[in-house]
């Protein structure tokens, strides 16, 4: 007897069974159009069911992303959908939750959420758009622009010193950091999915143009003719190379990471270039800090990618641990015991 | 052997005062919980700084817990005491103005050497103890540093720091002698606290009986005291304090209802207490959470709830200020949840050991936009078991956050509590969305049942796919809506899906005399005990005065309007500037009078007493 094997249609979800029904208020040209469309296009491949999904997001034009996703979703308050996930995930261990932020949101408003998440490693995604700008309060400077900026709020320029997000995740002991860009939608999908794999808080800052108000921001690691000098593409085990033809790379010289080129005739080859490691946390550490101003001359390249990523245990699974641990030392509770106590009297 | 005199009393006001490193909440509950179990009835007062080691021996170190107990039925800790222990020159002479003419003071005579007298401010150093300014009162002069010393002078291994920490358990030992006790409660309890440190349980238990022998073999006393069992209704007691109480009735509402608890929390005097004790009983899955900061352990909360948990956070009035906006998502979001805040002195840090009602407002109005939640508030220790229930119970059954309103003084007070039988408590109904209705083809997360109601569709379930968010939405469908009619309306179900909610609560009753007179008394909170024994009082004396005691405070219980009506005068006493009485006014247009105490204590009974009897005079 011969079988067919023709999976049912209707189990295969797509990009659309992720849209919903309401118009998308982004401007036209806005980074974000690109990133939830690589969402729902990397969600159907995760097999995860649909009402298992869960999007929350603070306040910014990014947070605005559940309405756009036909899944489970809440648009809350500013600064803390890093703690409502929290709430979530530690009772709901099962879902799978993607936070969506900015970098006014999780950085400044939220920044005490954000390193508190990291810490406790709930095992949720964390996308953080990273524009630069505040967008939807139309201008002000946020707390990764660039010191000098020009805003509505600076009119002579900011004088505070931006925040280097990838940093901070290290510094929260973040198990998984990575990077990406709007304008990459490959690397882009590729980075959402190594995000779910993870087990833990998958922190995945995403470089997004905000057209109106901070355009051009990323326009050097994103635009064709600079991208290849001015971007490094990370792949674990395999050596630290960019350039157009992967001619030049990253030695380290002690703990600082240097360029060397790699063109014929050259005194370095690859095998100078330091190798990539996502488990190595100072290699880690090293290559975050690779955030120098593509403005200053003998800049580094701005690493692309996931930079560390690690198994640490995760809160919920503690908890849900601690949990059944109590059960089995003292039994599943007894109302009518705990209601009494140990030290009762009889009035007649 | 010494012949004793065996004395009856019905009533005693009992103070433990010292240094707050000397033990003395320790001792009072211990001597608490051995008055509650012989039958008697208790109301206790802790009262103590916000510092943890404040400057040994100084005024402002002094922490104290009063008791009161009785063979009657008893409503407040008391105004002033019959005993006073102190055990140093400051506790007496922060606590000698609350002492009754010819009480008896109880002292450990080695708190009052010179450097003790400087630190507590007797001028010159001149000992109370010898300049005859105690005349009047008995005074019981004990040696108990040395005394406590020397029965522990074999067990060389104990420092001498270690030796006194103990003492405080000779002036309890001490103590339980007078009152004709055994020390039985105690060294349990001691054998369970110090189960893993066998020196310190040896000598703990060795210093206590030292103390109850040496009222049993020396002279000091003549005369050991009983008082009877009060004549409580009949059933089973235990001893309970109000947040122990409020712990219970949370986790008795997770029973009852089949959802389990997630408390979001972050640590804050008085509340704290809730979250140690619910963490302790995590075999009734209950999931505890020390969040990072107060808008965390909201917001992990509503998460929570908005998976199908019961999401609750436990906080105090600093910490509702800082939970504001998110308590605003919740109403917007409309989910259960609940909100305890166990109030004390304010505004900022205020009196953070003190006990105040001054969160009313704030829990009513407190927030950004039209934004409506119920309130409700606990009477007494006891009474937060059943409040907390209510609370829950209308979260769940109205899918809205609830405000719980306790205050220090509930908190850590100690009261005998009828507890329930589980069987005897209601279940709490849930009613999970779990598909679409008919002809629908997706959720409409705003669509409500006859009392406004939304439904709570958690995640997970096929088909229910939705999002909500902070955003006004459209009425029915959810989606964001910025239309001007819409948000009209919008508002106005809101407010009316809690107005509702008084139609579903039961009557008003009236706590004590008929419903109509000359005075009603109106209170809510902890005034419960003050407000009923005065009232009492002046019953017993033929005013025709009533009490009324609001556990339900938004929306009120609907008969509340006419009973008000019914009175030439209302007197509304609370422990700050005038809150309840703002509402009252607002909504039934009456000139209601204000008693108004704002001191970090309770209301006494003869200062409520006095000034209702002087508006009683302006009557006729």
């Amino acid at each position: 007897m011969v079988e067919t094997l023709n999976p049912p249609q209707s189990s295969v979800l797509t990009a659309k069974d992720f849209s919903s029904d309401q118009e998308i208020r982004w401007c036209p040209g806005c980074g974000d159009y690109s990133i939830l469309a690589q969402v729902q296009k990397v969600l159907p491949t995760l097999g995860i069911p649909k009402e298992q999904v869960v999007v929350i997001s603070g306040i910014g034009c990014s947070s605005r992303f559940p309405y756009y996703m036909d899944t489970y979703g809440m648009h809350s308050i500013h600064g803390r959908a890093t703690a409502i996930a929290s709430g979530l995930k530690a009772t709901r261990p099962e879902l799978s939750i993607w936070i969506v932020s900015g970098d006014g949101d999780s950085l400044s408003i939220g920044g005490n959420h954000t390193i508190h998440l990291l810490r406790r490693n709930f095992d949720v995604n964390f996308l953080i758009f990273n524009n630069q700008i505040y967008g939807l309060t139309k201008g002000q400077y946020s707390p990764t622009s660039e010191v000098n900026k020009i805003t509505k709020s600076t009119p002579m320029g900011s004088i505070d010193h931006p925040f280097n997000p990838l940093a901070l995740a290290m510094g929260a002991d973040a198990s998984f950091v990575a990077r990406s860009m709007d304008r990459d939608p490959k690397h882009l999908q590729a980075m959402l999915t190594r995000a779910h794999k993870h087990k833990g808080t998958s922190f995945l800052e995403i470089y997004q143009n905000c057209n109106i108000f901070n355009d051009g921001a990323f326009e050097i690691f994103t635009e064709k003719n600079t991208k290849a000098n001015e971007t490094l593409f990370l792949e674990h085990g395999k050596p630290l190379l960019f350039g157009a033809t992967n001619n030049k790379g990253i030695r380290l010289d002690g703990l600082k990471p240097v360029v060397i080129d790699l063109d014929k005739g050259s005194t370095w080859s690859v095998s100078d270039c330091c190798v990539h490691d996502e488990q190595d946390l100072s290699k880690a550490q090293i290559l975050v800090r690779m955030f120098d101003s593509p403005t200053h001359e003998d800049h580094l390249p701005r690493p692309f990618g996931v930079f560390y990523d690690v198994l640490r245990p995760c809160y919920e699974d503690m908890l849900k641990q601690q949990i059944e641990q109590a059960i089995k030392d003292k039994g599943v509770g007894d109302l009518n015991k705990l209601l009494s106590g140990r030290e009762v009297w009889q009035i007649d | 052997m010494i012949q004793r005199q065996q004395e009856t009393l019905k009533d005693v006001i009992i103070k433990f005062a010292g240094d707050s490193g000397d033990g003395m909440q320790l001792t009072g509950q211990q001597f608490t919980n051995n008055t509650a179990l012989l039958g008697i009835d208790i109301a206790t007062f802790p009262d103590f700084p916000a510092e943890i080691r404040a400057p040994q021996g100084t005024i402002a170190g002094v922490s104290g817990f009063q008791l009161h107990f009785s063979s009657d039925q008893v409503f407040t800790p008391g105004d002033y005491c019959d005993v006073l222990v102190a055990m140093n020159a400051a506790a007496l002479k922060t606590h000698l103005p609350t002492l009754k003419k010819g009480g008896k003071i109880i002292v450990d005579i080695d708190g009052f050497d010179s450097k003790n007298l400087r630190l507590a401010n007797y001028p010159n150093e001149i000992s109370p103890l010898t300049n005859g300014s105690l005349e009047g009162y008995q005074v019981i002069q004990i040696a108990i540093t040395k005394l406590t010393r020397t029965c522990l002078q074999e067990i060389v291994e104990l420092s001498v720091k270690e030796r006194d920490r103990a003492k405080n358990m000779f002036t309890l030992g001490f103590i339980y002698w007078m009152y004709g006790r055994t020390l039985d409660s105690t060294i349990a309890f001691l054998k369970e606290r110090f189960a893993k440190k066998p020196l310190i349980l040896d000598s703990n238990i060795k210093v206590l009986q030292a103390g109850y022998n040496y009222g049993d073999t020396t002279e000091t006393f003549t005369t050991q005291y009983h008082v009877e069992k009060a004549h409580l209704p009949k059933g089973m007691y235990r001893n309970v304090t109000g947040n122990q109480a409020l712990a219970y009735g949370i986790i008795a509402a997770s029973v009852q209802s089949g959802l389990p608890v997630f408390l979001g929390s972050y640590p804050i005097t008085p509340a704290s207490d809730i979250l140690h004790e619910l963490s302790k009983h995590k075999n009734f899955s209950v999931h505890t959470f020390q969040a990072e900061d107060e808008i965390a352990a909201i917001s992990s909360a509503i998460g929570a709830s908005y998976g199908g948990y019961l999401g609750m956070t436990t906080t105090s009035g600093p910490g509702v200020a800082l939970k504001s906006e998110a308590i605003g998502l919740a109403v917007m979001l409309e989910i259960p949840l609940i909100i305890f805040d166990i109030q004390r002195g304010g505004p900022s840090t205020g009196l953070p050991t003190k006990t105040e009602q001054s969160d009313l407002l704030q829990a009513y109005y407190g927030r950004n936009g039209e934004c409506p939640l119920p309130v409700v508030a606990a009477a007494t220790p006891a009474d937060c078991f059943a409040m907390v229930f209510e609370a829950i119970r209308i979260a769940i059954q109205h899918m809205t956050p609830v405000m719980f309103l306790s205050d220090g003084y509930i908190a850590n007070g100690a009261a005998p509590w009828k507890f329930p039988n589980s069987k005897d408590l209601p279940k709490i109904t849930v009613n999970f969305k779990k598909e679409l209705d008919e002809g629908e083809t997706k959720l409409m997360p705003y669509k409500r049942n006859e009392q406004l109601v939304r439904p709570w569709a958690v995640p997970g379930v096929k088909g229910l796919e939705h999002r909500i968010g902070g955003l006004e939405k459209q009425n029915i469908t959810g989606n964001v809506s910025y239309d001007g009619e819409n948000h009209q309306k919008m508002v106005k179900i809101r407010q009316a899906k809690v107005d509702n909610i008084a139609h579903l609560l039961p009557d008003q009753k009236m706590d004590a005399g008929e419903d109509s007179g000359d005075i009603l008394v109106l209170g809510w909170g902890s005034t419960y005990g003050v407000i009923q024994s005065v009232v009492l009082a002046l019953r017993a004396q033929n005013m025709h005065i009533s009490h009324v005691h609001l556990r339900y405070i938004r929306p009120f219980p609907k008969n509340l309007g006419v009973i008000l009506k019914n009175f030439k005068k209302v007197i509304v006493p609370e422990i700050n500037n005038g809150q309840l009485i703002k509402i009252i006014r607002d909504q039934y247009l009456i000139d209601a009078k204000g008693y108004n105490k704002i001191m970090g204590i309770p209301i006494s009974k003869s200062e409520l007493f006095a000034f209702i009897e002087d508006e009683h005079r302006t009557l006729f």
